[in-house]
């Protein structure tokens, strides 16, 4: 017990000891890790379809026993029947092309422009100084509000739609690839220059590689925005366009339509963010590994 | 007497901070015969870095000029090999074509660039990795590629600002010997920065040691040490002799004009 190597104080009592010592030892907790077990994938899969279902079913039983007002919130079957005859018609593909086309468009728009302009800052800094209160002021803007300018401006068919999309995305976008060309390290830079690079070579090898992946992280924000973009502009003014569709079949309460629409767009917005995903997978082979 | 392959021609570098003067670097006077291996060793702050960055053309000396064959080379970009501490190597291109980043951003065509590269790769070390993305690669390894990339420049002058220093004492001694064995190979002029002394003997042919504040080249020490040196070489009486003497300079307990006597080989 008492080994000439000890280090205890003198007062100190050996190990083992309660003579005299009145502290109780500290409580001991027995805990295990907790260790959540996960279910097979069809389970999770079941449970989520169950959900839907007796979603489904307790809407059309509310709708049928008066519980909710069927004429506000309609109710499955009737959306189901108005689905049918919505793509029976015609007109159902010319409005979803249309949304698509015009979503579409204005993301490509906004974000390669926004890109660009980000990246140009790279170039001067002189230059990025003096667009610095502008960007910021841009940003500010909420760019919806400008949306019956913008319909005034470039009319009412799809270039004004595809406007409201672009303005959505484009600031977001020169930030973020702004916020990428200052991550670029230094060192890195400085290599460039120690080998005798140009300016021009420091940006094609360094600067936009660098870019890649904070352009790729604005790619799915950027898809969501530019949809928002042209159904705002649709429900401002249009002919054509599922943002139309709502419109239109909310002032005329024909509620089992716009559920119909919102439906749809939903689709759409799904198949673009898979479609952005694959961009994503292109993109990122060649630049992260 | 034959035109020295680099001189540094009293530079120095003065910052001005708010009014205030920061001798960054005193005139600082120092000739590299072609085909040395000479090392800076010193405190950080000593300004080693800001050699290597005014060599470099990277920054502009306050005073002074660089001569590279006689020629004025102050602030002239791509006239020497300069390979940072870290490796640098771009996560986005393969072992192959980041060791081929100089001679692209020289104008070689990627093709041949790529043909004269592979041979090298095969040669130092890194068979089998030519098409791997640095990140599947060791610290070592990613060294060896970083210097690769710098040898295959075809400067006569290489800059090496403490490639090993982030490495493991065994991966470290490894690399000391293929950096050797490169030296040998390639004929080039090294300027190596280094915190340890030992590295810095073992490797050279005139150790630098310099001080800080303001940072400046206190003495020069020859090593007459044989090549082609064993690592064996660093438990002579003479090899630990010259390690005590720098250190005992570092530490500012030495006086510069008592190097150890040569002790006859």
């Amino acid at each position: 017990m008492n080994s000439p190597t000890s280090t205890l104080p003198a007062n100190s009592l050996p190990m083992g000891s309660t003579a005299g010592n009145k502290s109780t030892p500290p409580k001991r907790i027995a805990r295990r890790l907790p260790v959540q077990k996960l279910w097979p994938m069809w389970a999770i899969v079941a449970t989520q379809a169950g959900v839907l279902v007796v979603f489904v079913a307790l809407w059309e039983i509310a709708a049928n026993t008066g519980f909710i007002d069927a004429f506000f919130w309609s109710k499955p079957s009737a959306i189901w029947s108005t689905m049918i005859t919505f793509f029976s018609q015609g007109d159902a593909f010319t409005d979803i092309a249309y949304t698509f086309r015009s979503t579409i468009l204005g993301f490509v728009l906004g974000t390669s422009v926004g890109a660009l302009l980000g990246m140009s800052f790279w170039w001067s800094r002189n230059y990025a100084l003096i667009m610095q209160p502008y960007i910021i002021c841009l940003e500010s803007i909420p760019k919806l509000a400008l949306a019956p300018l913008i319909i005034l401006v470039f009319g009412m068919g799809l270039s004004s739609k595809v406007a409201i999309a672009t303005a959505l995305t484009l600031i977001v976008s020169t930030l973020t690839a702004y916020s990428g060309v200052q991550a670029v390290d230094k060192d890195q830079e400085k290599l460039f220059y120690s080998l005798g690079a140009s300016r021009w070579q420091v940006f094609t090898k360094l600067v936009a590689p660098s870019c890649v992946p904070w352009i790729i992280s604005i790619l799915r924000v950027n898809i969501g925005l530019a949809l928002t973009g042209s159904i705002v502009g649709e429900f401002v003014s249009s002919q054509h366009g599922l943002g139309r569709t709502i419109l239109y079949a909310g002032s005329t309460y024909e509620i089992a339509l716009v559920w119909v629409a919102v439906i749809v767009l939903s689709a759409l917005s799904i198949v673009m963010y898979i479609g952005v995903t694959w961009l994503e997978k292109f993109l990122r082979k060649g630049v992260v590994h | 007497m034959t035109v020295p392959k680099l001189s540094i021609e009293n530079v120095s570098m003065v910052f001005d901070t708010n009014g205030q003067e920061f001798v960054a670097l005193a005139p600082v006077n120092l000739e590299v015969p072609a085909g040395r291996f000479i090392s800076l060793i010193g405190p950080s702050g000593c300004g080693k870095s800001t050699i290597f960055n005014i060599v470099a053309g990277l920054q502009a000396p306050t005073e002074g000029r660089i001569l590279i064959d006689g020629q004025d080379a102050t602030g002239l970009i791509g006239q020497v090999g300069y390979m940072l501490q870290k490796d640098l190597l771009l996560p986005w291109r393969t072992v192959l074509d980041n060791v081929i980043l100089g001679m692209e951003i020289r104008g070689t065509p990627t093709a041949e660039a790529r043909d004269r590269a592979m041979p090298m790769l095969q040669r130092y070390g890194l068979a089998g990795f030519e098409h791997s993305f640095p990140s599947k690669l060791s610290g070592g390894m990613r060294q060896r590629a970083a210097l690769l990339r710098t040898l295959l420049v075809d400067m006569d002058i290489v800059l090496l600002d403490e490639p090993f220093g982030a490495l493991d004492a065994q991966t470290k001694a490894r690399m000391q010997e293929w950096l050797l064995t490169l030296f040998n190979d390639f004929g080039r002029t090294v300027i190596f920065v280094t915190h340890d002394v030992e590295e810095a003997i073992f490797l050279s042919d005139d150790v630098y040691v310099m001080a800080s504040r303001p940072g400046r080249v206190i003495d020069k020490m020859p090593v007459d040490l044989p090549r082609p040196r064993d690592r064996s070489i660093v438990s002579t009486p003479r090899f630990v002799a010259m390690k005590k003497y720098c250190l005992d300079l570092l530490h500012g307990a030495a006086v510069p004009e008592t190097p150890p006597a040569p002790i006859a080989a």
